[in-house]
């Protein structure tokens, strides 16, 4: 051994074996993951891509057999969907962890919350579904608009809270101290400093939220269910992406399997936007 | 001066004898008005206590500054004084804090109306998540109602104090975030000075500042000092020499030795703080 070094040469080949089988395998399970995702991705590019054309976006979905049709219906739908929902779960989610953050801290109520907002996160969409179904379909006796809208907003409220708790929470005290420290009511602490200091974090989860629920199939199947026509009553069955996509994709008609991968293809397209714009709003805080 | 009898004004519980006369201790202090009388003071985070029995007067008009090493307490006594702790459980005071007559540690409190009137800087920046105008409006709005102008009559006025109109007055709407940490700090002291408070209390406001941004801070203390009382804490005993009035020496959650600043730093009673004012210790 040279006096530059009193490494054991041993010991120091058996680190570097133990590193590349290291490397080797976080590698393979990386390309494992990366090559499923490319083959659904392009599956769905190349498939999807040929049914886009102008009548999809402009024509309803078509009746059995008859040829041609679009997804209009449905992508109206799930617009509408997704935008009452966001007006629901926005003010609820964002109220409920400001309370989490800034007024139950440590308190039982806000342990109790957390704990259930946890279970609903995880909770499977399709029970969820199956709860408004009980509660609302059920009770009004007829699919509607109203409680897909409901359906989407669990989904989606226990989301926002997490995040806006979470986001709240990386705001330094000292800001709050320093807003205290003027005289200023703790309502407007929380509501015009606090707040303001997450925005961007709270704006994300909301993105998130709605980039989850954009793509939920299970809880609308049982209430907003699908509507062959166009139509914008909130009050009636409501066409929407992924119960279209469900349905036709099973079809026998060619048109209709056609028209799911484009439905695919728009959502999918509609998530990667709203996580790319999360990731935008975010960047944008972290630069000041 | 007026700032201070608006406050007696706007406190109305407060008896006009605010500045009564102290005989019980601080000799060279007594003739003069008092803006706040700390006496008998004792203060716990819990169980451990932070301040033990702390006697001192407040003058109004003058600069105040709190020495001593590290966790001897001066930030906590700082926080008494606008009631801070409170946003903390488990953190209490017992004694008597009194605010031109008014004991603010009794029960029933406006807390936000004492610290309207106790402004407070704090060691690192902290502008608001806002354009700088509104950075300074932010406070004003909250107890009075002024027009357009008036408002940004107030904002020129305070951002002048803090040596800072000149830096900001053509980027005003730009965020309150943007500008440099010596910036940031003068924003901040604009903000407390805006809602024209009677005291302001200085936590280390330059600990976090370069020797020039610290230069101005020192300065517009000078300034402050005709309309405010002004109480600061630092850890440079050098700062305490040049901006303070009175200078009080505490160790270990007491307080060692309170008189003039030329006295406490030339010929100090007391041994430690000879020790400490030398660095022969802390």
């Amino acid at each position: 051994m040279n006096k530059a070094t009193n490494i054991n040469p041993e010991v120091f080949a058996r680190r570097k074996r133990a590193n590349k089988i290291g490397l080797t395998l976080s590698m393979s399970a990386m390309g494992l993951g990366m090559i499923f995702l490319f083959w659904i991705l392009s599956v769905l590019m190349i498939k999807g891509f040929s049914s886009v054309d102008l009548a999809l976006f402009t024509q309803s979905t078509p009746a059995p057999g008859s040829d041609g049709g679009g997804l209009a219906n449905a992508i109206v739908g799930s617009l509408l969907l997704v935008a009452c929902c966001t007006l629901i779960s926005t003010p609820v989610g964002v109220l409920a962890g400001l309370y989490l953050s800034e007024y139950g801290d440590r308190s039982k109520v806000a342990a109790v919350t957390r704990f259930v907002t946890d279970i609903m996160l995880s909770a499977p969409s399709i029970v969820i579904g199956l709860f408004v179904y009980a509660f609302v379909v059920a009770q009004v006796r007829h699919f509607s608009g109203w409680a897909g809208t409901v359906a989407l907003a669990l989904i989606a409220v226990p989301v926002v809270v997490r995040t806006t708790e979470n986001m709240l929470r990386l705001v330094p005290g000292s800001l709050r101290e320093a807003a205290y420290a003027l005289g200023t009511p703790k309502w407007k602490v929380a509501f015009y400093i606090t707040l303001r200091a997450a925005k961007s974090g709270v704006m994300t989860g909301i993105l998130l939220a709605l980039a989850r629920v954009s793509g939920e199939t299970a809880p609308l199947l049982f209430t907003a269910l699908n509507n062959q026509f166009f139509s914008t009553n909130m009050n009636a069955p409501m066409a929407n992406l992924p119960v279209v996509i469900f349905q036709f994709a099973m079809s026998p008609y060619d048109n209709w399997v056609d028209l799911a991968w484009g439905g695919a293809l728009l959502i999918t397209f509609a998530v990667l936007g709203l996580n790319i714009l999360a990731r935008v709003v975010f960047r944008d805080k972290a630069q000041g | 001066m007026m700032s201070n009898m608006r406050t007696m004004f706007d406190l109305n519980q407060i008896d006009s004898q605010g500045g009564r006369v102290d005989t019980s201790n601080q000799g060279p202090l007594s003739a003069a008005v008092n803006a706040i009388e700390v006496r008998n003071l004792n203060f716990y985070y819990g169980a451990f206590q932070g301040l033990k029995k702390i006697n001192l007067d407040i003058e109004q008009g003058k600069v105040t500054a709190f020495i001593g090493p590290s966790g001897c307490g001066k930030s906590t006594l700082l926080r008494t004084m606008n009631r801070m702790y409170d946003l903390y459980p488990g953190q209490r005071a017992e004694g008597e804090i009194n605010f031109y007559g008014q004991n603010i540690l009794e029960p029933g409190q406006d807390l936000n109306l004492l610290r309207s009137r106790v402004g407070m800087v704090f060691q690192k920046p902290t502008p608001f998540p806002m354009s700088i105008y509104e950075n300074i409006a932010f406070g004003v709005r909250l107890y009075e109602k002024l027009s357009r102008s008036e408002m940004d009559e107030r904002v020129e006025w305070a951002l002048n104090k803090a040596a800072l109109w000149n830096e900001v007055k053509d980027k005003l709407n730009q965020s309150g975030l943007s500008l440099s940490g010596g910036q940031q700090q003068r924003l901040c002291i604009a903000r407390g000075v805006a809602v024209k408070p009677s005291v302001i209390l200085l936590d280390e406001p330059t600990s976090a500042l370069d020797p020039i941004s610290t230069g101005k801070v020192e300065e517009l203390i000078h300034e402050l000092k005709a309309d405010y009382t002004i109480a600061i804490v630092t850890h440079n005993m050098q700062q305490a020499a040049r901006v303070s009035d009175y200078t009080a020496y505490m160790y270990l959650g007491s307080l060692i030795e309170y008189g003039k600043t030329d006295e406490i730093f030339i010929k100090p009673k007391r041994k430690e703080t000879e020790d400490y004012i030398t660095g022969r210790f802390g």
